[in-house]
């Protein structure tokens, strides 16, 4: 009879199963929620670009306000990207020889854009419009952080839907006046008054319907 | 007082000895445990080799919807729910049978389930195995179903608790999870049965590690009764609450035909209907194939017959309630869908349905015919039949002519449906078969309880022995 039955130390694993069953589904689960995530795959990303172009000198040192170079980001969802004119607005007079500025006079003279590597990608699904936050007050600096501090561009938020939704729920301490927008290091003073900020865009109906939880506004 | 009662009645109406042929305890092992151990009658076979390809083409139809999407069914504006629901309705109900038999009748002390309830559970799980595909590719991407679970997740996306779709997952992956378990832990004395019978080192193994080594002592026999009445008692409420859920998907939707309060028990007969008819049909050939005619007798068969007369009777009602509401409510929208179901454009598959599930059952009226296996098979796959049709008629008809008559529009499946509906047996034949041929087909150690030796008294005063 004891051929058919399991051998006694298997008795020592008995205690051992029910911590695998606890503890196992808790741990595939954490494993995947935090290492799948977002926060950890995509935060941080910094890739090399083809000139060494330092937000921090350009944006924080020299003061140059974001829109001069992303043109379109009030009127447009894309916040373009500057063409290599823009550029050579100063860079004709400013280290025009530099080596570091080479792709940039290839650029020029051949007429094909410089090759910049995007940072903030969002899925092809999304329909992300600048224009649309950039009006309703909400800063640059929310998405994109102290840009003006960076020497090389890094994602600083995970850009999951998880995190679109935080803001989309409860936007109003995320919003500041219009013309505050591009003050990355503006401080929100505790007593904002609410007139000040622009009006929202889409904001809940009478019927307390409110369209920035709607499947359909980012993804369409 | 039963059992005076059972003594006097006279020989001619007494019950038949649910177990035949003078079987006692060795020959009943011998009998059951002799299918999984010797090579399986030159059948089995074929019908392997013919279920294996079937479902080698639903595998590959299932890579082709993948790859190309669900355009390739009929489902359409209006009729979003075509076969993939009609399917799943239809599978669902088939596994009923296995709860019913295993839970209800064991609480009731129905004896006669013992022979047929291994059988009918097995059915239920394979059963739902096919069900469970079905929403699974009708989401579209089903690489993305685990949507369907309410899993933390960084979309912060939640299903619609709301929504009886969900209710569903919850229902239907509770029953797989319990029927599994009562299947396997039923089975698990009988397991040892062949494990201490395998002569050869590999079954011997394998049997012995799914027996989980059970001794047969006393104690081990105490505490697999006691867990097998807990699972009985929670599987109970399963046999009403899984296919009410299943209801539910239709009925909470607000539309005429499906928004009806009849569901919930109209569907749970169906499926308990369905069920028994699925176990007659695999039942009559296989106790024919692998020499059970002793342990399923006629009287088996013969109960089985009456409870689908009866749910038959109990489905054929709820049609016809559910025309007398639509007149007796007044409301115009529901007064039209149930003429148009019985005499517009689906008219055929009504009939159909009336016929298959109401009027062909009726021949169970007559002994005769409930003894006779041709016969009862045939309504039994009529009755299969019929039951799918059921819901198609209900799926389809009052989808393809809803509130706005513009966008009415006549359902008509592709071949994709078609195939597929016949690959899901397939998946159902190749499971089935595989646990005819190495699994304990006959719950052994239930059987002997109902046989008269097993009765304490039975030594001493035969004359006690009831039946």
């Amino acid at each position: 009879m004891s051929l058919f039955q399991f051998p006694r130390w298997t008795d020592k694993l008995r205690p051992l199963l029910g911590v695998t069953l606890v503890v196992g589904p808790a741990y595939v689960t954490g494993l995947f929620y935090f290492g799948a995530s977002p926060k950890t795959t995509d935060v941080g990303y910094a890739p090399e670009q083809p000139i060494p172009f330092s937000h921090a000198l350009h944006a924080g040192e020299l003061g140059l306000d974001c829109r001069y170079c992303h043109t379109t980001v009030e009127e447009a969802a894309h916040a373009a990207i500057p063409p290599t004119s823009i550029c050579l607005n100063c860079h004709q007079r400013v280290l025009p020889e530099s080596p570091l500025l080479a792709p940039l006079r290839e650029s020029a003279e051949t007429g094909a854009p410089i090759p910049w590597v995007r940072v903030h990608d969002l899925p092809d699904y999304v329909y992300f419009d600048h224009a649309a936050h950039v009006l309703s007050g909400v800063s640059c600096v929310e998405c994109h952080g102290r840009v003006d501090t960076m020497e090389v561009v890094k994602q600083v938020q995970p850009l999951s839907m998880g995190w679109c939704l935080d803001c989309h729920r409860d936007p109003e301490p995320r919003r500041r006046p219009r013309e505050l927008v591009t003050r990355l290091d503006w401080e929100r003073p505790a007593d904002l008054p609410a007139e000040l900020l622009p009006p929202r865009r889409l904001s809940a109906d009478e019927n307390g319907h409110d369209p920035m939880e709607d499947c359909s506004t980012c993804h369409r | 007082m039963a059992e005076v009662a059972a003594r006097e009645l006279p020989e001619s109406i007494k019950p038949p000895d649910l177990i035949q042929g003078g079987e006692d305890f060795t020959s009943i092992t011998n009998t059951v445990a002799r299918v999984a151990e010797y090579k399986p009658p030159k059948g089995w076979y074929i019908a392997f080799g013919i279920a294996v390809s079937v479902l080698g083409v639903l595998l590959a139809m299932l890579g082709y919807l993948f790859w190309k999407g669900v355009g390739i069914w009929g489902n359409n504006q209006p009729v979003a729910w075509g076969w993939p629901i009609v399917n799943f309705v239809f599978w669902v109900g088939i596994g009923h049978a296995g709860t019913l038999i295993s839970a209800v009748l064991f609480l009731f002390r129905q004896q006669w389930r013992t022979s047929i309830n291994r059988f009918a559970e097995a059915m239920t799980i394979f059963a739902v195995m096919c069900a469970g595909l079905f929403p699974a590719i009708h989401v579209g991407r089903p690489w993305l179903a685990y949507w369907l679970f309410p899993i933390p997740n960084q979309m912060r996306m939640w299903p619609n608790f709301r929504s009886p779709l969900l209710w569903d997952v919850f229902a239907v992956s509770t029953y797989a999870t319990v029927s599994l378990l009562f299947w396997y832990m039923g089975m698990v004395p009988d397991l040892a049965t062949l494990r201490d019978r395998a002569t050869k080192k590999l079954p011997r193994l394998l049997y012995g590690v799914f027996a989980l080594g059970w001794t047969g002592s006393n104690r081990a026999w105490h505490r697999f009764e006691r867990a097998y009445l807990l699972l009985a008692a929670l599987a109970t409420p399963l046999v009403l609450s899984v296919h009410s859920v299943v209801s539910f998907d239709f009925a909470v939707a607000q539309l005429p035909g499906w928004h009806t309060t009849i569901f919930p028990p109209y569907f749970v007969a169906g499926a308990i209907f369905s069920g028994f008819a699925m176990v007659i049909t695999l039942m009559v050939p296989a106790r024919q194939f692998f020499g059970l005619k002793n342990l399923v007798t006629m009287r088996h068969l013969e109960n089985m017959c009456k409870v689908i007369m009866a749910t038959g009777m109990m489905v054929g009602y709820a049609y016809g309630v559910e025309f007398f509401i639509a007149w007796y409510s007044g409301n115009k929208y529901e007064g039209f869908v149930f003429i148009n179901r019985a005499l517009g454009n689906y008219a055929w598959a009504y009939w159909t349905m009336v016929t298959c599930n109401v009027l062909l059952p009726q021949v169970f009226w007559f002994r005769k015919m409930r003894r006779n296996l041709v016969v009862m098979f045939v309504i039994a796959a009529f009755v299969n039949v019929g039951m799918w049709f059921e819901r198609f008629v209900i799926t389809v008809t009052s989808t393809s002519r809803d509130f706005l008559p513009s966008s009415w529009h006549y359902f008509t499946p592709t071949l994709f449906d078609a195939v597929i509906l016949l690959g899901s047996f397939g998946l159902f034949f190749t499971f089935f078969l595989l646990f005819c041929r190495f699994l304990p087909t006959v719950a052994m150690a239930e059987v002997k309880t109902v046989l008269p030796e097993a009765h304490p008294g039975h030594h001493h005063q035969p004359a006690e022995v009831e039946r």
